[in-house]
């Protein structure tokens, strides 16, 4: 007996809704007081192929999905192939018999408890093309698992309209039906509600954290052309456009995205823009214009593995040094890559008030993993990062004697942002490098003032941030091994840290936050208490363990790298971390 | 109220002796006072260019901004503030050639401003090489043979895009040039000039000469420019003659205009402070 510790897939074509099947199930879980952790993977088509939804369920704690499968409701017989596997012993396959058959060979095992639910036919007679097979198999699920019904009922009637869900309804309890009377005494998987930890928990991805964060912070202006993984993001940021009295525009391509937001930042308003590596190519040049006419901005890059188009729908970390040295010529920027879904909301926070603090533009890390997977979580506490508009003079007229002067030199380089339409003042800015007024200059020595003037704030930034949390520390200061890594693999390195601390080897991890202003003093320190110290990260060339070297002058002593496009699963990674012993 | 002083600026204007774009400025800075503009309400946007330098030349709110991507950066600032008089200025490789795509879609977006394009067939800051506007055969140091492609028409394709307000003018009828730009600014949406603009320099055939022998002025016959038929056969007009005024003018609601749930409120104005996401946050449970 297997209780409240299952990781359940959900496999077949895509068009399907087999990610949607998934969710409803999550949620159902999440609402039952568990600890849910949902993924998916598909390929870049529309119908036809494979795709898969994974959801991990647990009673305690849990920060990715497993290595392996306890029930898999297959819509086809190709996914049993493919997965079969994964699933542990007496794992559970539910499929429809009267579909396509499975033979003991065909599995190569025999330890499979096979449920076969004739999906299709339920669905047939409901006579209804809006209902999907998944549902009736999630009734089945849910009934192998004896898990309250209500739950997931009521997660469909949120998320449907009535028709749709009273549909759904009667599907899911034909199916859930069914399995009692077929497999009832069968439950080696089992959920059971947990009370403790119901309130207050919701269910989200790494997209919607960030277009919550960005929302928050009262951005008010969002453009961003489509490309996967930041899709979702401009589906989420649209869908509230009016409730928010946002403007959220498609643009046609991402080199008008990150010029209107250049424009509706100078005329005042947070915005924001979003892409992947490639839509990131065309925004260098607009990323460099950002820099010089100290405008500011926020751009989420969801990374998938390149170069160029490479693997679409799947998940990298090869942008790194990419996003620090974007565009040409030197200016000051902040690249924050969160590395989960609730880093994402309060980093985003963060972003848009050192976007403004510095004027200058702030790069959000992120990639297809942690923007597409679902984690459940403690609801935000929405006052913990205020808002900091920095020196903006908004809402006040200009009544100084001194004539404004959008670059004026400041002790600090940041100089007073007024906007166009303020009475008194002229604001000009200049892509061409520019006196304190804005007007065009190609002066040696005022372009030599003009340059230390944006370096000095970036200095007045690397001071300001050493307030921030830049790295985290997940253990204790001292360790036999220290993990290093950013962004989306600290999951399932704190996954694989649980699975290692049985073993006698204590294990510390420094998740690195901000990457560029580099935080080389705490991640410096930790290095020279390290025994033995290793990178992980989702790239070929381990682009974070030759930042380390460039700003701490100090080696790493291992790299545990993978660029398949697939992200480490936990029983991968510790075995590659016993394996560097 | 503005006056022609308040407009200047200490910058030493480079542009050489003769250049057309002498022309767009006092155009446009008589335009600016005759509609009785603040020079708080006034962006000017400029691309990379010759032209580009007139933000230097002109006292008022402006952003000089990249090659060709003069729209994008001017359709940010006017759909943030409805308050702004937004015009954007651009060179004819700047907008026709590095900026084509973004030309087509700000006309079909429709956002209201106003785009003055300084046509002067020639890469002129480059010294001298040839553009979409270049004639085909045009010899320059980039096409010593002669430009093998024909020319775009960007009249005719404002018009097929959609396009609300589409005009030519010349800087050699600075009074019916100036006219035009109290129009396409008066005019809400996207309004759109192509100012033939001889280049001294670099473009030895189409000079002052060679258009004050073609142009003529619309306005001096009998045209109907709400015809959409008639003002794309008209924008197709060129050789011995070739039209200047307005060719096309419709009324359409601008991009903004369709957002009825800001209406003409300016987005600075709305609260940063305390937004509540409690209903989002409640529907993720």
């Amino acid at each position: 007996m297997n209780i409240n510790k299952i990781s359940l897939m959900i496999g077949g074509e895509a068009g399907a809704g087999i990610s949607r099947s998934g969710f409803l199930f999550a949620k159902a879980c999440l609402r039952g007081g568990l600890q849910v952790f949902g993924t998916n993977d598909y390929q870049s088509l529309i119908r036809g192929g494979h795709n898969f939804y994974i959801v991990r369920v647990d009673s305690e704690e849990i920060f990715s999905q497993s290595e392996s499968i306890d029930l898999l409701l297959a819509l086809n017989k190709e996914t049993i192939l493919i997965h079969k596997d994964e699933l542990v012993p007496k794992g559970g396959i539910i499929y429809d018999g009267e579909d396509f058959t499975v033979s003991d060979e065909e599995l190569g095992r025999e330890d499979i408890n096979l449920y076969s639910v004739p999906l299709r036919q339920i669905v047939n007679k409901l006579k209804d093309k809006l209902i999907v097979r998944n549902t009736v198999g999630l009734g089945a699920i849910m009934s192998l698992m004896a898990f309250n019904l209500d739950h997931l009922i009521g997660v469909i009637k949120d998320t449907f309209n009535s028709k749709v869900a009273d549909l759904n309804v009667k599907a899911l309890k034909m199916g859930w039906n069914f399995a009692q009377k077929h497999f009832a005494e069968d439950h080696k998987y089992q959920l059971s509600e947990q009370k403790i930890v119901k309130k207050h928990r919701v269910f989200l991805n790494g997209n919607e954290a960030i277009g919550l964060g960005a929302l928050r912070a009262g951005c008010k202006f969002y453009v961003a052309y489509p490309m996967t993984p930041a899709t979702g993001l401009l589906h989420f940021m649209a869908s509230l456009e009016r409730e928010y009295g946002m403007i959220v525009v498609h643009a046609e391509s991402e080199i008008s995205a990150i010029n209107m937001v250049a424009g509706a930042s100078f005329a005042g308003v947070r915005a924001m823009t979003a892409t992947s590596g490639g839509g990131f190519c065309l925004m260098s040049e607009g990323l460099g214009m950002l820099g010089m006419t100290e405008t500011p901005a926020v751009i989420m890059l969801a990374q998938r593995p390149g170069p160029s188009t490479g693997l679409p729908t799947y998940s990298g970390q090869g942008d790194l040094r990419f996003v620090i040295h974007a565009s040409h010529g030197e200016f000051p920027r902040v690249v924050i890559a969160p590395g989960d879904v609730e880093e994402c909301f309060y980093k985003t926070l963060e972003a848009f008030n050192l976007a403004e603090k510095y004027q200058i533009p702030v790069i959000i890390l992120t990639d297809k993993y942690l923007v597409e997977s679902y984690e459940g979580l403690k609801v935000f506490d929405v006052d913990r990062i205020g808002i900091d508009r920095g020196r903006y003079l908004r809402g006040k007229d200009y009544e100084s004697e001194e004539e404004y002067q959008r670059h004026k030199f400041t002790r600090d380089g940041i100089s007073p942002r007024a906007i166009p339409g303020m009475k008194g003042v002229i604001v000009r800015t200049n892509s061409n490098e520019h006196d304190e007024n804005g007007y065009t200059t190609d002066n040696p020595e005022l372009t030599i003032k003009m340059v230390n003037k944006r370096f000095r704030k970036r200095e007045t930034l690397v001071k300001d941030l050493e307030n921030y949390e830049t790295v985290r520390l997940y253990g204790s200061m001292r360790a036999d091994i220290t993990l290093f890594g950013w962004g989306t693999t600290k999951r399932p390195i704190r996954e694989a840290m649980k699975r290692l601390s049985g073993e006698d080897l204590k294990i510390n991890f420094l998740q690195i936050v901000y990457l560029d202003p580099f935080p080389t003093d705490k991640v410096r320190k930790m290095l020279q208490l390290a025994q033995k110290s290793i990178v992980v990260e989702e790239n070929k060339t381990s682009q974070l363990s030759s930042l380390i070297r460039e700003h701490t002058l100090m080696t790493i002593d291992h790299e545990i790298l993978k660029y398949n496009g697939r992200p480490f699963n936990p029983l991968e990674l510790s075995n590659r971390i016993k394996e560097v012993l | 109220m503005v006056t022609l002083e308040d407009l200047n600026t200490p910058i030493k204007n480079t542009w050489c002796p003769g250049c057309g774009n002498f022309g767009i400025l006092t155009a446009v800075k008589r335009a600016l006072i005759r509609l009785s503009l603040e020079r708080n309400q006034v962006v000017l946007v400029s691309g990379i260019g010759c032209h580009g330098k007139i933000v230097n030349h002109i006292n008022i709110n402006g952003f000089h901004g990249i090659h060709g991507r003069v729209l994008p950066l001017a359709n940010g600032i006017k759909l943030v503030n409805p308050n702004l008089t937004v015009v954007g200025f651009a060179g004819d490789a700047d907008q026709y050639d590095e900026g084509w795509g973004y030309f087509t879609h700000a006309i079909r977006r429709n956002v209201d401003m106003t785009l003055i394009v300084h046509d002067n067939m020639v890469l002129g800051l480059t010294t001298g090489q040839t553009t979409a506007t270049s004639r085909k055969g045009f010899k320059t140091k980039s096409t010593p043979f002669g430009a093998i492609s024909p020319a775009l028409n960007p009249v005719a394709h404002a018009i097929v895009s959609n396009g609300t307000f589409v005009a030519r003018g010349y800087v050699g009828e600075i009074t019916h040039l100036t006219r035009l730009m109290v129009e396409a600014i008066k005019h809400k949406g996207f309004s759109f000039i192509d100012v033939f603009q001889p280049c001294v320099s670099f473009n030895k055939i189409n000079t002052y000469e060679w258009f004050n022998q073609r142009v003529y002025k619309l306005e001096e016959e009998e045209y109907d420019y709400t015809n959409r038929q008639k003002a794309l056969e008209k924008s197709m007009e060129w050789g011995d003659r070739i039209p200047i005024g307005i060719i096309y003018k419709e009324d359409r609601l601008s991009y903004r205009d369709n957002l009825s749930h800001i209406m003409d409120v300016s987005l600075t104005q709305l609260p940063t402070e305390d937004i509540d996401i409690s209903s989002i946050l409640k529907s993720m449970m």
